[in-house]
């Protein structure tokens, strides 16, 4: 299951990441291994989304959101 | 000024970082750059309780001190270069309180790089709200270093915050955070060896960021790169674990010191505002609406305060007229200086307001949704989401909106953004569309509520982001480019604008604005009064023997007589000449020769345009009654057809070779700047210098 699968609302827990110069970007932004994340909503053309990761609102693109593997 | 004590303030972006350097500092600051690289710096001074002086930089916001973005390198160069004129005494690391965790990353760096660190712990209020509360002595004792509660908003814990600075100590007592040499220990260690440095973590930064560090020699990068090489050092693999430890151990020390309601999510205000400002429909909709509603009160809310300047200068003119002795250098001061000044001067109240509005919609978080939404609009055309600053910034001012597009981290989006940022209308072009709107566009309204020069200018607008989002596509398709773009971006929760930010903001650039036409405005308007007012050879004299012949002085009033005289006199002076001269290559786009110096002297700043107007028409004008740009303009007529100069036609292609002509020399030099390549900023004149002279020619003849 990879983060961009999910629905506008729904929850998963990261679990690792395909890209190591990507997942360098989103551990810093405190997208770790570990963390909950959250879909809050998508943007009006479909792309990006923004994710509820450790208390805050962060945007990525559908793309990056697929680098991310959920357990 | 001279301080005793040299504090850095480091954070995240959206923590409040700006406020709390204002409420430190007061107007008591300036910006500058920082030597070699055209980062914005912002120093200020703040008197400590003790007596002391301390100097306080503002460094760009940032998540980590791996920089992904020119603005953020500077954070480390600035803190790890201890020959660095700029290196701090003392850091202050400003936290989120209520979004702890991912803030502690920053700080766990900067204290291991070994500076003596204070930590300020804003937005303690947002916290409460959100029902987390904060063990702050425990929190303090963890890390070893002094931690102040503040609110930079509601301003609380500042004077508490400035006793620390000036009890802090001189030596970095934090806590170790990580184990660095776990990371990469034999590298760490060869490095510290071969430079002479005893803290494993700046060895460690040096390894991965010595490319880029101006501080080192060639030789010394040289040696590093050769190590890295021997000790097999992958810099992303190594910043991975590294990030992975540091998120360890803000995870242990948040256990015990920070509690959070278990809640599930719930619905918060910032949410909901969300659900509507980014709504698939409405998110657009109110977007422009936005825009329309920012252009429409740049136009109407300036009038008043616009025509109150306007009447002083000719109030002052006036009166100059009359105390002065009447000779050429009371005309170059009254016609020359001052008209050119009045003519700029005037459009404060706009670039205030236009100011203000940029400043609000940052400040309240609402130009991150709209980078979130357009973002694959933008990508369509070669450009990225946060394209959308420098573009919305352009409506201000091109140059500080070039040095913005520093944040977007592909090179070429930020290429493709710096070629099109200029053809946003910016404020120098609001001057000349206000003057040439109000020509020959009627001041009425339609539909009630929508004036029809508003709308006019509000078209202006528009069609520049339409030509500026063109020619990106086509950029896109000729630049190559490596590396992938990505877009990863914190959406910060919305806010109240703060006021006094906002004030600050118009303030500043409307005094830069000031100073820098100003200097401009007055050099041009004196070269070109002496340009008007002389003319080659023995012309002159030969005009004033022509009408002291009795045939002209029996049978024309003597007004209209000295009125001839003087335009014949404007015809053969230099800048008559000039003019005469490029005519043949304008014609064609309904521009006269008066309207060609304009042209001419517009190429320093486009704003010199109606200080040009000004001065061309005081001089060929009665000195008796003082008019206003607008009304000299007016009442210019063409000597052959006796028609009026600024038809429909003319107007409107005189605006189109002013939306695409490169005419901004500051504009030119930040192109080069930021790019470091005179092709460049000469790639971006010609282009925009053939789209100008196009659009006019088809402007004009369409119209005619």
């Amino acid at each position: 299951m990879r983060l961009s699968q999910l629905e506008v609302g729904e929850k998963g827990i990261v679990k690792e990441f395909t890209d190591l110069e990507m997942s360098v970007k989103l551990m810093e932004m405190g997208c770790l291994p570990g963390e909950e994340i959250r879909v809050e909503r998508v943007a009006p053309l479909g792309d990006p989304i923004a994710i509820n990761v450790s208390g805050y609102q962060l945007s990525l693109r559908k793309r990056e959101a697929h680098t991310i593997v959920l357990q | 000024m001279k301080a005793d004590i040299r504090v850095a303030l480091v954070g995240n972006p959206n923590t409040g970082k700006s406020t709390l350097f204002n409420v430190l500092t007061g107007l008591n600051q300036k910006i500058g750059n920082f030597p070699g690289v055209t980062v914005e710096k912002k120093v200020g001074y703040c008197q400590l309780p003790d007596g002391r002086k301390a100097e306080v930089i503002d460094l760009p916001g940032t998540y980590s001190i791996y920089p992904k973005s020119q603005d953020e390198s500077i954070v480390f160069s600035v803190l790890a270069d201890s020959s660095n004129p700029h290196r701090p005494d003392l850091v202050v690391v400003i936290l989120d309180a209520s979004n702890l965790k991912r803030n502690l990353l920053l700080y766990s760096q900067v204290a291991d790089l070994k500076i003596p660190v204070i930590v300020a712990l804003n937005m303690m209020d947002m916290a409460k709200k959100a029902d987390i509360s904060i063990n702050v002595d425990l929190l303090a004792e963890r890390l070893g270093v002094p931690v102040v509660p503040i609110s930079a908003r509601k301003v609380n814990g500042i004077e508490q915050l400035k006793e620390a600075i000036s009890y802090a100590n001189k030596f970095a007592l934090q806590e170790d955070s990580i184990d660095v040499n776990t990371i990469a220990p034999q590298l760490v260690e060869a490095i510290g060896d071969e430079m002479h440095i005893d803290n494993p973590y700046l060895a460690l930064q040096l390894a991965h960021q010595h490319e880029t560090l101006k501080f080192l020699t060639p030789e010394q990068s040289d040696r590093i790169e050769e190590l890295e090489h021997q000790y097999s050092f992958n810099s992303q693999k190594a910043q991975g674990m590294e990030t992975i430890a540091r998120y360890a151990f803000i995870n242990d020390l948040l256990y015990d010191t920070v509690t959070k309601p278990v809640t599930a999510h719930e619905e918060n205000l910032s949410n909901r505002i969300d659900k509507v400002l980014t709504h698939k429909i409405f998110g657009f909709v109110i977007f422009l609406g936005i825009l329309l509603f920012m252009f429409q009160a740049i136009f109407s809310w300036s009038a008043y305060p616009m025509s109150l300047i306007a009447d002083g200068f000719v109030w002052v003119q006036d009166n100059l007229h009359h105390i002065l002795p009447a000779g050429p250098l009371a005309n170059l001061l009254i016609d020359g200086v001052i008209a050119g000044l009045s003519g700029v001067m005037v459009f404060i109240p706009q670039i205030a307001i236009l100011f203000a509005f940029i400043s609000i919609l940052e400040d309240t978080g609402y130009m991150s949704r709209v980078t979130f939404m357009m973002d694959k609009l933008m990508r369509k055309v070669g450009l990225n989401g946060k394209s959308v600053v420098p573009l919305i910034g352009g409506f201000a001012c091109a140059v500080p909106s070039i040095m913005s597009t520093r944040t977007i981290e592909n090179w070429k989006d930020r290429m493709i953004t710096i070629m099109v940022t200029p053809l946003v209308t910016c404020s120098a072009r609001l001057p000349v569309y206000t003057l040439l709107i109000a020509l020959v566009v009627p001041n009425k309204n339609i539909w009630w509520v929508f004036n029809m020069q508003g709308l006019a200018l509000t078209g202006m607008y528009v069609f520049s982001l339409v030509s500026a989002v063109l020619v990106a596509w086509v950029f896109k398709y000729i630049l190559k480019g490596k590396e992938r773009g990505y877009f990863i971006m914190e959406l910060p929760v919305y806010r109240m604008p703060r006021w006094k930010n906002v004030v600050l903001s118009m303030y500043d650039r409307s005094k830069a604005f000031v100073l820098q036409a100003g200097k401009v405005i007055i050099a041009v308007s004196v070269i070109l009064w002496v340009l008007a007012s002389y003319g080659p050879g023995k012309k002159f004299d030969q005009i004033d023997k022509q009408y002291a012949q009795t045939q002209y002085t029996q049978h024309m009033s003597a007004d209209s007589l000295s009125r001839t005289i003087a335009s014949a006199k404007l015809e053969n002076s230099y800048a008559g000449v000039m003019g005469h001269v490029i005519e043949p290559v304008i014609k064609p786009l309904g521009f006269d020769w008066k309207i060609g110096i304009a042209l001419i002297t517009s190429f320093a700043a486009r704003e010199v345009f109606v200080g040009t107007m000004a001065t061309m028409y005081s001089v060929n004008g009665s000195a008796e009654k003082m008019q206003s740009v607008y009304e000299k303009m007016h009442q210019a007529k063409n000597p052959q057809t006796g028609q009026p100069v600024f038809t429909l036609a003319v107007a409107f292609s005189l605006m189109m070779f002013y939306a695409f002509a490169m005419q901004c020399a500051s504009t030119m030099a930040v192109v080069y700047r930021e790019t470091k390549n005179w092709r460049w900023p000469a790639v971006q004149f010609a282009y925009m210098t053939v789209l100008a002279y196009a659009a006019s020619f088809v402007t004009y003849h369409l119209l005619r």
